[in-house]
């Protein structure tokens, strides 16, 4: 048995599919025969190109959620259609905040499980799917069981996207069923953080810090290192929960997955949720005083040095250079 | 007001980790601990739970009859606790635990669920969304403020670029981030008071799940192969004698970021 057809959970950013979305598209190419994406909000005949470009023939659009927590209308959507006979092998759904409550939802109106922290598939009879554990030092290789298409929650960068020249996927209205009490949860207001220079999760360069820079104040070393090597700022949980960077610095399991060409931890001990969130960098340099961390089991370059000495003379550094 | 939370005992993350050699799923025979993530949870329930007639219930599943997470949640200030612990359970995956979590927080009349993003063992974070669809409610995930306003949940929920301001009718399931609120130590006489607060223990029969429904038996995921992960590895250590900056500045010229 083959795998026929996959859907995609399609998420829009900046009026265009996000990256994790032409991610997944790829990947399911490369494993089924047909590929069809979902999709919300008002924006959808929009997005249909570039789905197309990258391999969805089909569209399904469950239309504008007017303000509700899209994980319910967009579950009862999916649910609605296979309800109707269409029925998909695999589900693939990126792993963000919507696309996790998506995938919570639509578990149990299928009453299929879900596998979670995916970061590659392996096509065989059936799916099989990749995770990592123990901070990424070994693999896990899972499959679903029993009847019915598989949900898989994949990490972003997991796969490199790449357009196929589609033409534009075609768009088929799937409204939401009436959700009854479990709908109720509503945006009220968004707000959005100012930033200034690359995506954390697009840019070539990452300067992260941690616990070591001692507090908030010393975040500004990161913030100028990051400036100078037009890359962006980065920050292990630890002093997110602390408070002294937003939630969207935040690089590791419960936060954004990074691949730069350079990672710079600075004050970051290493635990295996960083280590899930930066091991996939291309180079990565890490300065912390203790020699055991285990950050330096990653390094390429690793400094067994205090960043208060470390980091100012290498602003300097880098000033004097350019 | 009532509220659960549901906390998670676990293996001490400080201890190495390791899999069970026939499942290939997570060692859980050894002695258990509060999930540092529920901790979060307790203390956020018993600051919305602080007026009179308030009351916070844990709901936990775990195996061998565990209470010493338990214990460590009451001692913070919980009233009661729900465990549920039976042989069947051996091996259920996240939707088999929502199952099992869904029908005791049935019995507790909750108004408010809470639990954390995710679990630190576990970590498939859709445990709660699949607990508040079994119930019927609404969901909100990655809290990280939580308010009541009469009978509505007002949240700051995490966003990939910042929060939203969401607000949904109760009975709801909240999922509440780390760092949300500061979780308070057990007081010595909070210790002294968790011995003797009520555990009610609870099997598959009592809730009136079909055994098949959950554990190894309705469980619908396997492993089937546990690898080792290509080693980065091949880095070069040094330490800094003064020339630390400049090494880097090296290595970053060589690879033309600078
Ligand atoms: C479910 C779950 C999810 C999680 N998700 C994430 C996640 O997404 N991202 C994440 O980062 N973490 C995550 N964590 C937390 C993780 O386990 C660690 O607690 C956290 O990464 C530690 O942050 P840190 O390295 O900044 O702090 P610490 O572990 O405290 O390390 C500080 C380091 O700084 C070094 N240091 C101190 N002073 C100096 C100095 N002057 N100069 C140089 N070095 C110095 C120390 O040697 C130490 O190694 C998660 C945890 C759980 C349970
Ligand atoms: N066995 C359990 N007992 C109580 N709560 C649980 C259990 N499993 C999961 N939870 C709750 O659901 C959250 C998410 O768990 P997970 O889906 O494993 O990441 C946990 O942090 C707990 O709050």
């Amino acid at each position: 048995m083959a795998i026929d057809k996959i859907w995609v959970l399609a998420e829009e950013r900046e009026s265009g599919p996000t990256p994790i979305t032409l991610e997944l598209l790829t990947e399911a190419r490369t494993v089924a025969t047909t590929v069809e994406a979902v999709a919300w909000g008002t924006n959808t005949a929009a997005l249909a190109a570039t789905l197309g470009e990258y391999g969805a023939t089909t569209v399904y659009d469950v239309g504008d959620v007017q303000g509700a927590l899209p994980g319910v209308p967009v579950a009862g959507a999916v649910a609605a259609l296979i309800a109707g006979g269409n029925v998909p092998d695999a589900i693939l759904v990126p792993a963000t905040y919507d696309g996790r409550d998506f995938a919570g939802r639509l578990s149990v109106k299928l009453d299929r499980p879900v596998l979670t922290n995916v970061t590659g598939l392996v096509a065989g009879d059936s799916l099989s799917s990749q995770h990592p554990v123990f901070g990424g030092s070994h693999i896990v290789t899972a499959q679903f069981t029993g009847p019915g298409p598989g949900i898989f929650v994949i990490r972003a960068k997991s796969f490199a996207a790449e357009p196929a020249g589609g033409s534009p996927a075609q768009v088929v209205a799937a409204p939401a069923p009436a959700a009854g009490s479990a709908s109720g949860a509503r945006i009220l207001q968004k707000h959005e953080e100012a930033r200034t220079g690359p995506k954390l999760d697009e840019a070539s360069v990452v300067v992260s810090g941690g616990r070591g820079l001692g507090g908030a104040e010393h975040y500004s070393l990161i913030e100028e290192l990051a400036g100078l090597l037009h890359g962006a700022a980065g920050a292990s949980r630890a002093i997110v929960d602390a408070g002294w960077v937003p939630y969207s610095h935040q690089v590791g399991q419960t936060g954004k997955t990074v691949k730069p060409t350079v990672y710079l931890a600075c004050g970051i001990s290493g635990a295996t949720q960083h280590l899930v969130g930066m091991k996939g960098s291309k180079n990565i340099v890490a300065v912390n005083k203790d020699q055991d961390a285990p950050i330096f089991s990653v390094a390429d370059l690793g400094i067994v040095g205090d960043v208060h000495k470390v980091l100012p003379a290498l602003i300097e550094e880098l000033k004097a250079r350019s | 007001m009532n509220v659960v939370v549901c906390v998670k005992q676990i293996p001490d993350p400080a201890a190495p980790a390791s899999l069970d050699p026939g499942t290939k799923t997570l060692d859980r025979s050894g002695k258990l601990i509060l999930d540092d993530s529920d901790s979060y949870g307790v203390e956020m329930a018993l600051q919305l739970a602080s007026g009179e007639g308030d009351e916070v219930t844990l709901v936990s599943m775990a195996p061998n009859g565990e209470t010493s997470g338990l214990r460590t949640a009451l001692a913070m200030g919980a009233a009661r606790a729900i465990l549920v612990s039976d042989e069947a359970l051996a091996g259920s995956d996240a939707l088999g635990t929502a199952k099992v979590l869904a029908a005791a927080i049935q019995r507790a009349q909750a108004d408010l669920v809470l639990t954390a993003t995710e679990s630190t063992d576990g970590y498939t974070g859709t445990t709660p969304v699949q607990v508040a669809e079994l119930l019927g409610w609404p969901s909100v995930t990655f809290a990280k403020k939580v308010t009541i306003d009469g009978s509505t949940v007002k949240v700051e929920r995490q966003t990939e670029a910042g929060y939203d301001d969401v607000e949904s009718p109760l009975p709801a399931v909240v999922t509440v981030t780390a760092g949300v609120v500061e979780p308070r130590y057990p007081s010595f006489k909070g210790i002294m008071a968790a011995k003797s607060k009520p555990v009610d223990n609870v099997t598959v029969a009592d809730l009136g799940i079909d055994a098949s429904q959950v554990g190894a038996a309705g469980a619908r995921q396997v492993i089937t192969e546990v690898t080792p992960a290509e080693a980065r590895g091949g880095g070069e250590i040094v330490v800094d004698d003064g020339d630390g900056a400049s090494r880097i500045a090296d290595f970053l010229e060589q690879l033309k970021v600078v």
